[in-house]
């Protein structure tokens, strides 16, 4: 394999890895920080028990996290050097204040976070759980930044044989970045409920029929229930958008290879992609266009269509982005939105009935429903990317130019390898210590809680 | 002065805290497996850095994210060019990152002592590799017209870097054995003063052994001339006066100055670079400088406002939290890592 195919499979696997972990920091930190106010409102132990038990799950996710950000930080200069000269002067300053900004807010407080209980007043300690909240949402919203522009490039010149900017508002103002956030973020609000939610049920089950996990069931389902009812009505708004700023990648999402009016939706389509045709399709005429005009007719532009007009304004070349991946990755998230709507509604629904007892097929199904969200993530990701290609930056600088040029493919090879392996160990350890603690009882936390307190390591503040 | 000069000197700057910073638990990293003997004593010393090791290495990242935003071109082939080197070190840095988090969360001691021992490989390889990769880009490495690396991995390991890389060591280490000084109670902590005596020596020798070698390997006498001015002769005046202050046991003061002479070195370093980022040894016309190397005046403008509002914000909070954590760790303490 060349350099572009390694770097392009490395970025791919070390930014989905790390997204496994973002979105739990991101909804979980949140949820944290609500359980900590209904303690410190109602001074109720079973929230302060309930803050300790997700926190420490927050806490053994949080550390893969950052550290795999790490690597997410050097890569653009170590694998996309042509990249970075092109586009460092947008690019870095939204990396920058992100680092600057979100960063040190996060690390520093969770810091204070993790080392204060008890040292330092409630109140403070309660403020240091929501700056981690705060400091980690903002740190979405300035690396969305940087990936919307890529998306939908907005306030530059090209000038000096690079991409300058021109107006750092437009920037920050970038349609597609406020509703790409949005949503991001009902998404993570979503995996961080469903984490909750499947755990609960686990303890429900195993007959700890606690208050703790009977809260927990509860604000789990509501929350997962509001993140996955946001999360698509958002996607459906930012579909729309997409069809305006990227039509060719609603085209690849929809196999759509002819343009249409009224444009119909593909329930299932296995295609002959060289060919550009259709072996088998189950269509719902109309659907398409009501999608993106909320009627039943309008024009949807179509696959050959497009690489015609992109190959009049670009030059010759290949625009079309590898199509089944986009159509079944965009199917798979969607499936799993409107699954995790369900289950969500169900579980709230019996959190209400007051009904605690599973039966075993109900329980399977709450119980692996946590991985929904985190498939949905992640094909939503390769969507996203792989339906932008061949461009990096949409309309402007493509993948194949972003390539770093004095790396060789075996060093590329090698750190593809490299972190594979360590990415995969990590996976294995964090598993296992996640099932340590997911499975404590309410005893253990409270064990946990009187450790012996000999002296406090610092005054009080 | 102009911006590229502003940021060169705000890049400066987070180096600066970051080698600082990171630079003492690096150190704490490298001694936890000799200083502490057994588990709770280990404990205790990774608990003396557990409030801050995140937030320090922020600092790093920042540095990072600041090159990128106002010298693409510098972070582009630095980053590129010291690929192989920057891989192990990311390596290193995922699993301390993971080590600090995970350690104690089982009662395993096979898994305890598994993870001391990446905790200490995780600062040793960084701490090494920062000292190699800054040599190397004042030495000077192969840089083509179009600013691109030429050299390979071997080109960067030579003998000013290597003595960098182990003068950079020995004295985060150092800086790390003094810092624990003053958080550790007990015989921790005559453990912690006894190994800062021990390292001194060392490290003032080699510190000394690689400015010697910066006379013959780099450009840095001819362009500070041989009295290079203030800065550079206190951090070897401040390096100096560790032995004696660590003698009378007045830690507060030797960490002061290990700081300082961590801070000046750097300062040092970057006057010798200026205006270059990075020097080339094919061709000095080929360096990168804070001119050709640069952002746009627009975008440099744009970063100097958020600099300007939110790194006193940072150091504000940083200080505060280093405040209230301020009191010593011993065995008995409630320990969170
Ligand atoms: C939508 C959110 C999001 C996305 C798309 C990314 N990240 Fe991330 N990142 C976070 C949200 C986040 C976070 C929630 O702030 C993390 C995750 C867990 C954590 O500890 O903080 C984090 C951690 C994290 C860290 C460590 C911070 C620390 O030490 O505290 C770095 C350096 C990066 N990220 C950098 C990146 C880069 C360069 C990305 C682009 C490819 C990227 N992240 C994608
Ligand atoms: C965390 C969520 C993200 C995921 C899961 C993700 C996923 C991917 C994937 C799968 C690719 C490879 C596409 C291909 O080769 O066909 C890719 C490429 C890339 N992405 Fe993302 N991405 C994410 C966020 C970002 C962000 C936030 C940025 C920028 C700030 C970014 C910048 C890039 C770049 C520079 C490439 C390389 C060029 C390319 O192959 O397109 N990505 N990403
Ligand atoms: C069921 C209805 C859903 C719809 C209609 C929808 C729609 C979309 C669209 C159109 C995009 C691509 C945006 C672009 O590239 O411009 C996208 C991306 C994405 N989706 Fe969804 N989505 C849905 C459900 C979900 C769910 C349930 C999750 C996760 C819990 C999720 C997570 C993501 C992520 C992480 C991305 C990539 C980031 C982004 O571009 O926003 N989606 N979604």
């Amino acid at each position: 394999m060349d350099v572009l195919t390694l770097s392009r499979l490395q970025f791919a696997v070390t930014t989905v890895y790390h997204f496994f972990f973002v979105p739990i920091t991101l909804g979980l930190s949140i949820a944290v920080a609500i359980m900590q106010t209904a303690y410190y409102r109602t001074g109720n132990e079973s929230y302060k028990k309930m803050t300790k038990f997700w926190g420490k799950l927050f806490l053994i996710n949080f550390a893969i996290g950052v550290v795999t950000g790490i690597v997410q930080e050097f890569q653009f200069g170590m694998n996309w050097s042509q990249y970075s000269r092109f586009m460092g002067d947008i690019f870095g300053a939204p990396l920058a204040i992100e680092a600057l900004l979100a960063f040190f807010m996060e690390s520093t407080f969770l810091g204070i976070w993790i080392f204060g209980w008890d040292r330092i007043s409630k109140k403070l300690h309660l403020t240091a759980i929501w700056l981690v909240a705060i400091g980690s949402n903002l740190s979405a919203i300035w690396i969305l930044a940087a990936n919307s522009f890529m998306q939908q490039p907005v306030g530059y010149a090209v000038r000096n044989g690079r991409a300058e900017m021109t107006d750092f508002f437009a920037l920050i103002t970038n349609g597609h970045l406020w509703v790409q956030f949005p949503h991001v973020f009902f998404g993570a609000v979503a995996t961080a409920g469903f984490l909750i939610l499947s755990i609960s049920a686990y303890h429900l089950v195993k007959n700890e029929k606690h208050d703790v996990f009977k809260k927990s069931f509860k604000f789990g389902a509501a929350y997962a229930l509001f993140g996955s009812l946001l999360v698509i009505l958002v996607g459906h708004t930012q579909a729309q958008y997409m069809i305006k700023v990227q039509p060719m990648k609603m085209a690849a999402a929809e196999a759509l290879w002819e343009t249409e009016n009224p444009a119909a939706m593909s329930l299932f389509t296995f295609g002959d992609e060289a060919n550009r045709k259709d072996i088998f399709a189950i269509k719902f005429s109309g659907g398409l266009s009501f999608l993106a005009y909320n009627k039943f007719e309008g024009e949807v532009k179509g696959i050959n269509q497009l690489q015609k007009e992109t190959e009049e304004k670009f030059g010759p070349g290949d625009y079309v982005p590898p199509v089944a991946i986009s159509y079944w990755t965009f199917r798979i998230m969607v499936g799993a939105g409107f699954l995790m709507l369900l289950i969500a509604a169900l579980s709230l629904l019996k959190a209400y009935k007051q009904n605690y007892e599973f039966k075993p097929i109900t329980y399977k199904i709450v119980f692996w429903s946590m991985l929904l969200p985190v498939i949905a993530n992640s094909t939503g990701w390769l969507f996203t990317e792989i339906a932008r290609q061949p461009w990096t930056v949409f309309g402007l600088f493509t993948t194949a130019n972003s390539v770093s040029n004095t790396v060789s493919a075996g060093e590329v090879l090698f750190s593809l390898i490299a972190y594979t392996a360590i990415y995969a160990v990590l996976m294995v350890i964090m598993i296992s210590l996640m099932k340590k603690f997911a499975v404590r009882s309410v005893n253990e936390i409270e064990i946990e809680d009187h450790e012996a307190v000999e002296d406090n390591i610092l005054s009080k503040a | 002065m102009d911006l590229n000069i502003i940021w060169f000197i705000l890049i400066t700057v987070l180096f600066i805290g970051f080698f600082f910073l990171e630079g003492f638990d690096y150190g704490v990293g490298i001694l936890l497996p000799f200083i502490g003997k057994e588990d709770r004593e280990r404990r205790a010393i990774i608990n003396s850095i557990g409030t801050f090791w995140d937030g320090n290495e922020v600092w790093m990242l920042t540095a990072g994210g600041a090159m990128f935003a106002a010298f693409p071109n510098w972070y582009a082939t630095l980053f590129s060019g010291f690929y192989l080197a920057l891989v192990v070190m990311l390596l290193a840095l995922i699993a301390r990152g993971v080590a600090f988090e995970y350690r104690s969360k089982k009662d395993d001691p096979v898994w305890r002592n598994r993870w001391d021992w990446v905790i200490f490989v995780g600062s040793f390889v960084p701490a090494l590799l920062w000292g190699v990769a800054i040599s190397n880009i004042i030495r000077g490495v192969p840089i083509d017209a179009n600013m691109n690396y030429t050299g390979n991995f071997f080109t960067l390991l030579n003998p000013y870097s290597l003595v960098g890389g182990i003068a950079s060591v020995l004295l985060f280490t150092l800086h790390g054995s003094i810092f624990l000084s003053l958080k550790l109670t007990d015989t921790l902590l005559d453990r912690a003063r006894n190994v800062a005596g021990k390292l001194w020596l060392p490290a003032t020798a080699l510190l000394f052994v690689y400015v010697i070698f910066g006379y013959f390997d780099t450009d840095m006498f001819s362009k500070l001339g041989v009295n290079p001015g203030v800065i550079p002769i206190l951090a070897g005046v401040a390096i100096l006066s560790v032995g004696y202050l660590l003698k009378i046991k007045k830690e507060g003061w030797a960490f002061v100055m290990t700081g300082i002479t961590i801070a000046f070195s750097t300062v040092t370093v970057f006057m010798g670079l200026f205006p270059r980022v990075m020097v080339s040894s094919t061709n000095n016309d080929f360096s990168l400088t804070i001119y050709n190397a640069s952002s746009s005046p627009y975008t440099l403008q744009v970063m100097s406002i958020v600099a300007l509002i939110f790194v006193p914000i940072v150091l504000a909070y940083q200080a505060w939290s280093y405040w209230i954590f301020r009191k010593r760790v011993s065995t008995k303490s409630k320990l969170e890592y």
